[in-house]
């Protein structure tokens, strides 16, 4: 191929997609950070509003955006040096998200290994215990935390079984999607591609029901209800949003699909977004090995 | 086939290769060239530079004599604090990924960097993030003041009305490194001319690959850091709070394993420039290549399993505080091949002392004064003594003002006659060397002597026996910070004009980038040059 690879690197000489972006993560930025800075006090502010349009300016800039590339792409004036460098850009991408949960697994671990024994006592810190708080029992899940408050530990068994049958069917509909593309079949296509969001969406109302359940007077397991429910709530809730996108992304894939796109050869954002989509779903298998049933 | 990239615009679809710079500011805002955005990048770092050393400037004038006498305690604190944030955010790493964009597509024989629109994304995000960590000062309750570090509970328990901001600052500023080093890897393993191997790339460019590897896997934990603060503060979680399960020990685990590859991520392209500019000018290969190659990326997985000696003090299991003194300590066997290589790729050379030679040997030798402070700090029962005295900050300056910093000087002088097709004013730069390099010692160096006899760090008064030291640490803060004047004079003086640039004015030099012409084309290697 090295003869071939410098046939042409396409090179866009200028774009305002990129500062509209910047603007766009400006406004989400002050938007968010006033939003929550008079979450407490409850008055009334303009960082909603604010936060709301950068919201609407970024999804702007994401669908402009990614017009240019598709039309540039369809009129073939990508290479495969390019598609290497989409290749390479998304794998990484994926890593980057990855490390970001991790962060939040590294505080779920923490807790259950060493924040929680030590202080019921464990290694060292037999006085912190009998000083702190000496009636504080520790149990992982944590249901009473140290200043006393009470919650229900959530059960692996049920929503969330059914949840992850769903998302590891999804992740194999996915991949028959994606052979079926790679061999042009091309009705086959359009039904795995149905199957994975009828999964995924299926997969997100659940969490929502899981959600209220979580909330409802019975459980009283909410986002402050101490370690555990910080780390449920965390943890689930960011791999939500990811489901989400990641859903968004393959009904694109989908809509893209029907106008005739994408060909056995040449698929990069379907690859892509297929990619995220086993991504979420290896994430999911973690979290419900560890903040579930573990 | 066009053997040609195709330099394209979305108003003007012909395919055809044109130079399509836009005049005035529309060039700035749209651009995808990275000529002109690593020129973005770095008089961004450049402005912010300047920012956070006026913050450094107020920190020493009040430290000048004993007594609070200019500033409150909560100013000077918000004062060491995005000083810190500042340099560490917006001046130092900026400036490497300025380097990067300007010198990694030239280095390599590409086009432009991987993913153009991308990369100016990355940049303006910067601006903005910036303006609202500075904003913050205007707020209610003043900028953040719990330290650049952003200890729980200071930053949550205790923190003042703008955590918030600061919280989606250093997102958004985490989500442009993260697409900077996503094109800057991309654009190494993928843009590479057809020849240049692996192990044929400059070193600078070896660097800068691990360096963006580091950034990628570590940026997003720091985001996971601050989400995790801004749910403590504001919504109620217990992360770092001791009576709902967490610990505020928890918080400085995942702030240093961002913390401390972060460290890296400002040093390791330091090691990459001067390993450009010491062959240059000793007119020799650089000595055992493949040793830095392997002892770079030592360094960088060696990273990743140092964090906790930030917290020697904090309280950890025996076994921990052993484990991470052997591991800081094994670092040192990298580094030492490093400075090795550099001393030996000096050795019986032709050297000549031109001002990017000047900054690259005051490098080596300050950079090593700097990492032996750190090899002292890598001892767990000495590092209580020195745990959060100005030992540490003379410790991190060395390594960060005469490390990052001079490299990053000795770069710029290094490639500003290619990047504005003049050359500098030797005598000018020279006064800037040796300003620097005088204020910079009688800046850092009594911080040593403070430090071990007890003064502590961010606290704006101390005992009257420090006196006479701090006085002098402030002369040399004000003529240190002067100094860097003079070097906006000679970059402003360089690209207004002066004796032309040949195409490679050192003539030790070695790279692709000097077979262009000075200054370097709008547009360079659209066909891949031939390696050898």
């Amino acid at each position: 191929m090295s003869s071939k690879e410098y046939e042409s690197y396409y090179v866009p000489a200028q774009s305002h997609w990129p500062i509209i972006g910047a603007v766009a993560l400006f406004l989400i930025a002050i938007g968010a950070g006033k939003y929550v800075s008079v979450l407490k006090t409850g008055e009334a502010s303009w960082g909603g509003y604010v936060l709301l349009f950068g919201i609407a300016m970024i999804i702007y800039m994401v669908w402009g955006w990614f017009s240019n590339v598709i039309n540039e792409s369809m009129a073939g004036k990508y290479s495969h040096q390019m598609d290497n460098s989409f290749k390479q850009g998304m794998s990484w991408f994926i890593f980057s998200e990855v490390m970001f949960f991790a962060a939040f697994f590294g505080a779920l671990f923490y807790a259950r290994m060493f924040s929680v024994p030590w202080l019921g006592g464990e290694a060292n810190n037999a006085m912190t215990w009998e000083v702190l708080w000496p009636e504080f029992q520790a149990t992982w899940p944590l249901i009473k935390t140290p200043d006393g408050t009470e919650t229900t530990a959530m059960g692996w068994y049920g929503l969330p079984l059914i949840n992850t049958i769903l998302l590891l069917t999804s992740s194999v509909t996915a991949h028959f999607a994606h052979v079926s593309l790679e061999q042009n079949k091309r009705p086959q296509l359009k039904a795995w591609m149905w199957a994975t969001v009828i999964l995924g969406s299926v997969f997100l109302y659940l969490q929502v029901l899981e959600y209220q359940h979580a909330y409802a007077d019975d459980m009283k397991l909410y986002l402050d209800s101490g370690i555990y429910g910080n780390t449920f709530f965390m943890l689930t809730g960011f791999h939500g949003m990811h489901v989400t996108l990641g859903t968004v992304m393959l009904i694109t894939m989908l809509v893209r699909i029907y106008k005739g796109h994408f060909t056995p050869e040449n698929h990069f954002a379907f690859k892509a977004a297929s990619w995220y989509w086993h991504f979420v779903d290896v994430v999911w298998v973690f979290l419900f090995v560890f903040v579930y049933v573990l | 086939m066009t053997t040609e990239a195709i330099h394209d615009s979305h108003d003007n679809h012909d395919g055809e290769h044109h130079d399509h710079k836009m005049t005035g500011i529309k060039r700035w805002l749209l651009t995808t060239n990275h000529k002109d955005i690593g020129s973005m990048y770095l008089w961004f770092s450049f402005i912010m530079f300047l920012t956070g050393g006026a913050m450094a400037m107020v920190i020493r004038a009040e430290l000048f004599q004993p007594g609070l006498q200019i500033v409150d305690p909560d100013f000077f604190n918000q004062m060491t604090t995005v000083h810190g944030l500042i340099m560490v955010f917006g001046a130092i790493m900026p400036a490497f990924t300025g380097l990067a964009n300007w010198m990694i597509p030239m280095m390599v024989g590409a086009p432009d960097m991987a993913l153009p629109r991308l990369n100016n994304w990355s940049f303006w995000i910067l601006p903005f993030a910036f303006s609202i960590l500075l904003a913050s000062f205007f707020m209610e309750g003043g900028a953040p003041n719990f330290g650049w570090t952003f200890y729980a509970p200071l930053s949550t328990t205790y923190s003042n009305g703008s955590t918030a901001f600061f919280v989606f600052a250093v997102h958004i500023m985490g989500i442009s490194s993260i697409m900077g080093a996503i094109n800057i890897v991309v654009t190494i393993m993928n843009m590479r001319a057809p020849g240049m191997t692996y192990m044929k790339m400059p070193l600078f460019v070896w660097t800068f690959f691990i360096t963006a590897y580091l950034l990628i896997a570590v940026m997003p934990v720091l985001a996971g850091t601050v989400t995790m603060v801004l749910t403590d503060t504001y919504f109620g979680t217990s992360f770092f709070d001791a009576a709902g399960g967490g610990d505020p020990v928890l918080f400085q685990h995942i702030f240093w394993f961002f913390g401390h590859p972060e460290v890296y991520i400002m040093i390791l392209p330091a090691f990459g420039i001067v390993s450009t500019t010491i062959p240059a000018f000793s007119r020799k290969k650089l000595f055992g290549y493949s040793s830095m190659v392997y002892a770079t990326a030592s360094i960088a997985f060696l990273s990743f399993i140092v964090w906790a000696h930030h917290m020697f003090t904090t309280g950890m299991p025996l076994f921990g505080e052993l484990f991470f003194m052997y591991c800081t300590m094994l670092i040192a066997v990298p580094t030492g091949v490093k400075v090795f290589n550099w001393v030996a790729t000096m050795w019986r050379g032709a050297i000549s002392f031109e001002v990017p030679m000047l900054f690259s040997i005051a490098f080596v030798i300050l950079f090593t004064i700097g990492g032996f402070s750190g090899l002292m700090l890598a001892l767990t029962p000495v590092d209580f003594q020195y745990h959060d005295t100005y030992f540490v900050v003379a410790h991190f300056h060395y390594v960060l003002v005469t490390g990052a910093l001079f490299s990053i000087y000795a770069g710029a002088y290094y490639w500003l006659p290619k990047w504005t097709g003049f050359m500098f004013d030797e005598t000018l730069a020279k006064a800037h060397f040796w300003c620097s390099l005088i204020s910079v010692n009688l800046l850092f160096f009594p911080m040593h002597f403070l430090g071990l006899a007890g003064m502590p760090r961010r606290i704006p008064d101390y005992a009257l026996q420090f006196a006479d030291f701090n006085k002098w640490v402030s002369i040399g803060g004000f003529a240190f910070g002067l100094s860097q004047l003079i070097f906006l004079w000679v970059v402003i003086k360089c690209i207004k004009g002066g004796e032309k640039a040949p195409a490679k004015p050192w003539d030790g030099a070695e790279g692709l980038e000097w077979t262009v012409p000075s200054p370097a084309p709008y547009h360079t290697f659209e066909t891949p040059p031939k390696i050898d």
